[in-house]
């Protein structure tokens, strides 16, 4: 897929906890197809200690309004600069980037995200959902402060939620959660996002049931188009660029 | 319309701009961004013998106005170099340069002769500056006998245009340019990446999984300058600059300080446009300053 380097312009900054938000950008052309899973290299700019582009996966896409939004949780000064953009501020992308999600084999899909993990969940479900297949939303948090916006699944699907603390949902992991204890080999995939252990546990429970499953990484890259090679993660078949050639991978390919 | 033209040795570059090795791939990655074909010159990254896979996750950490790497050289062999990437590239209309590098003489030797058959590749450039690796790289170019042991070796074996990339990482990097000139360097590019390292406090441990790692991007560039006016001044081959390049203006300071050509690196991460942006301010700055020729900026430092 081509990629581009864009101006966008900010339309909306939705400040959706203390810790999390979502942009939505504007393009300044059509946009150009993106397909769940995939993500944009964020430059921060103006300051020494944000020197390099933030990756970030796309959240969701509307081509009617030519905008995509991103949903970011703040973590240092990048994230913390970008949550005080303004309306009608400009922001530098290059996007999209990476690969996607797969389609399912059989009809019923379980999608997990833990934290800002369920950002590229959105993009997918409305895609599985278009192309007939069924799909449950396992959201999972530390406490209900970060399950964001899971409203925004329902129309989707299922939407399904666990906390550390039982503070919204399940009180549990998300692999504790009654999905995966009564009905998960009715999944003929699993797709996760989130913390490593989150995803580990879930790439378990999915071997264990011989349900494949595909995770989204977000290993620290500096390039995002497979020229710095410093995102790479060890597979069965070599070391890989998490911004080429990932960020979704099999976990049955992946030496965890 | 300035002249923008340079020779490296027997290359005629249409203009100074290259792209560094290991920050622009082969080229191939950045086709969707700008016009390869513009440029200078292509540095491609780091070539050796066998397959190598480089060094473990985490590689990169970010730090104040640059980066540290530790790759270490991750590539899959010159055989495969030439089989498969070759064919994708030589059709390019600018100089490819293949960036050689290994843990021997001998593999150092192999990679050039394999690659001296290659019309396409008009140069190489000797890496005896890489920080990431455990043998060979910046061990070769931190003496002057095994800079000048290596340079000679594949100068025996490499008849077309040699370029040799120093490390900034010794005493006095101006030594050591002269002792690469003597045994056959037709050209040096001066600076490989600084020694450099990053913690995280919180977790006490080191941020990349080799400890160390090199350090690039605006930051070195004072160090790079600095390095180029003090090799320029102590050789007669064309000094190829680069450290830190960002923008025109970075680009023309290096000319000054002595550099014939300059390679863009880390900057190509944060703008994959960048290349281009400095080859368009070169130009303004010809024409803003009555340059008829880019040669005339070249080490026309006043000091």
């Amino acid at each position: 897929m081509k990629k581009f380097i864009h101006d966008f312009e900010v339309s909306l900054n939705n400040q959706i906890t203390d810790d999390y938000f979502a942009l939505n950008l504007k393009c300044p052309v059509s946009l150009p197809p993106i397909l769940p899973g995939q993500f944009a290299e964020v430059l921060v700019g103006n300051s020494a200690v944000t020197y390099l582009r933030r990756p970030f996966s796309i959240y969701d896409v509307d081509y009617s309004k030519n905008e995509l939004s991103l949903l970011i949780k703040k973590v240092g000064n990048g994230t913390l600069a970008l949550s005080n953009l303004k309306v009608g501020e400009t922001l530098n992308l290059v996007y999209p980037l990476g690969n996607s999600f797969s389609i399912p084999k059989g009809e019923k899909a379980l999608l997990v995200g833990g934290g800002v993990g369920i950002a590229p969940m959105l993009l997918l479900s409305r895609m599985l959902k278009e192309k007939g297949f069924q799909t449950d939303v396992l959201i999972g948090g530390r406490t209900k402060n970060d399950i964001l916006e899971p409203d925004k699944y329902s129309a989707f699907g299922n939407v399904y939620i666990t906390t550390d603390d039982g503070s919204m949902g399940e009180k549990g992991m998300v692999t504790q959660h009654s999905v995966f204890a009564e009905n998960v080999s009715e999944y003929s995939q699993i797709y996760a996002c989130g913390p490593d252990p989150m995803m580990k546990a879930v790439a378990r429970v999915a071997a264990s049931n011989n349900i494949p499953c595909e995770i989204s990484l977000e290993n620290t890259m500096a390039c995002g188009i497979g020229a710095c090679l410093c995102c790479v993660v060890e597979t069965v078949d070599g070391n890989k660029t998490t911004c080429i050639e990932g960020p979704v991978f099999d976990t049955k390919k992946l030496v965890i | 319309m300035p002249d923008l033209s340079v020779n490296i040795h027997k290359l005629l570059l249409k203009n100074p701009v290259m792209s560094a090795s290991g920050t622009f791939g082969y080229g191939l990655e950045f086709d969707d961004f700008i016009d390869v074909n513009k440029l200078g010159g292509i540095l491609t990254k780091a070539c050796t013998s066998k397959n190598r896979d480089g060094n473990k996750y985490p590689r990169m950490a970010e730090t104040p106005s640059g980066m540290l790497n530790s790759v270490g050289l991750q590539n899959k062999g010159v055989d495969y170099f030439i089989e498969t990437i070759y064919p994708k590239i030589q059709n390019y209309d600018t100089h490819i340069i293949v960036n050689v590098s290994d843990s021997t003489v001998e593999g150092y030797m192999e990679v050039a002769e394999k690659l001296n058959p290659l019309e396409k590749i008009t140069g190489i450039e000797l890496n005896i500056s890489c920080p990431n690796v455990k043998e060979g790289g910046m061990a070769f170019g931190t003496s002057c006998p095994m800079a000048g042991t290596v340079t000679k070796a594949v100068r025996s074996v490499y008849g077309k245009t040699m370029i040799v990339k120093l490390s900034p990482n010794v005493t006095n990097i101006a030594e050591i340019a002269k002792a690469v000139e003597d045994e056959g360097a037709d050209s040096v590019s001066v600076i490989n990446t600084l020694l450099g390292m990053a913690i995280n406090a919180e977790k006490r441990k080191p941020i990349l999984s080799t400890i160390t790692g090199g350090l690039s991007g605006p930051a070195i560039k004072p160090i790079a300058l600095r390095m180029v006016w003090q090799v320029s001044k102590a050789v007669k081959i064309p000094v190829i600059g680069l450290g830190g390049i960002s923008n025109a203006t970075d680009a023309i300071e290096f000319l000054l300080a002595g550099a014939t050509a300059i390679q863009v690196g880390t900057a190509n991460f944060v703008d994959p446009q960048v290349c281009i942006k400095i080859l368009d301010g070169i130009e303004e700055y010809c024409n803003r300053h009555g340059v008829r020729n880019v040669n005339e900026l070249i080490g026309a430092l006043e000091c």
